[in-house]
């Protein structure tokens, strides 16, 4: 019998929409095929379970070689709404929800979702700063104890 | 390619355990693949998810992924997970005998 992994623990780091994506997809994945899973959000990673901030992630134009853009380009006012629209509309013909539904639905289907206290902390932020799905503010202590037994993904 | 016995009829199952050929599908043999999968007991609410998945497999040509389960079949994603915990759109359609749905949502 093939190994097969049972449980994993995904660090968000960034607040990008190519930082957050590729998370929540795996998430779900994970959950979609049976395992568990716990989502811990840490600096600018904490934007995606912001009630405020979750709706407007954008993509990142400037720095972003893999864009194929000049940077003078990437930096024109407006440049990030405009690429994170036009992702949005070919998202949505693939069927992947906006940020605020995705996240929505993870924690529907099981998965953990929790903020480091050590970046609330410094962001000056509160538990009534972020969406209800939210099961906790925990140290990377309590996270390693959550994490125990499976696999860990930083992003 | 394997087969396999439900319901005391042979079928054919890919290397994933899922049906090929959907129309060797009948609704006996269900119970036996979901104590398989280690569902002991089909209620009325796992057959609605199991319904509408033959029903979108005969209509789409592909199983439906979760989020489309959660908006569409009357069964919200959390509940879809307490009936089908080892993931709802992969065993409602090894259940149903369609093949595995490939989705990455």
């Amino acid at each position: 019998m093939a190994d097969t992994i049972e449980k994993i623990s995904i660090i968000v780091s960034k607040g990008s929409l190519e930082g957050v994506y590729p998370a929540l997809i795996m998430a779900n994945g994970a959950r979609a095929e049976g395992i568990e899973a716990n989502l811990f959000f840490t600096f600018f990673g904490l934007d995606a379970i912001h009630k405020g901030r979750h709706e407007h992630i954008k993509l990142a134009t400037v720095g972003n070689p893999g864009l194929h853009l000049a940077t003078w380009a990437g930096g024109l006012p407006g440049m990030s709404t405009v690429m994170t629209h036009y992702l949005a509309g070919k998202m949505d013909k693939l069927d992947i929800p906006p940020i605020p539904e995705f996240i929505e639905m993870i924690a529907d289907t099981g998965a953990g979702l929790y903020a480091c206290k050590a970046s609330v902390d410094l962001f000056d932020l509160s538990k009534e700063d972020f969406i209800p799905e939210v099961n906790g503010i925990i140290t990377v202590g309590e996270f390693y104890d959550l994490a125990a037994g499976g696999q860990i993904i930083f992003t | 390619m394997t087969t396999k016995v439900y319901a005391g009829t042979e079928i054919t199952v890919g290397d994933d355990d899922f049906f090929t050929d959907p129309e060797q599908w009948r609704t006996e043999m269900a119970p036996e693949i979901a104590r398989e999968s280690g569902i002991d007991d089909l209620t009325d609410r796992h057959w609605q998810v199991i319904t509408f998945m033959r029903h979108e497999y005969a209509e789409k040509g592909t199983g439906p992924t979760v989020r489309v389960l959660g908006k569409t079949s009357g069964v919200s994603v959390k509940e879809l997970y307490q009936l089908f915990p080892k993931g709802p759109a992969k065993l409602a359609a090894r259940i149903a005998g369609i093949p595995k749905p490939r989705g990455c949502i």
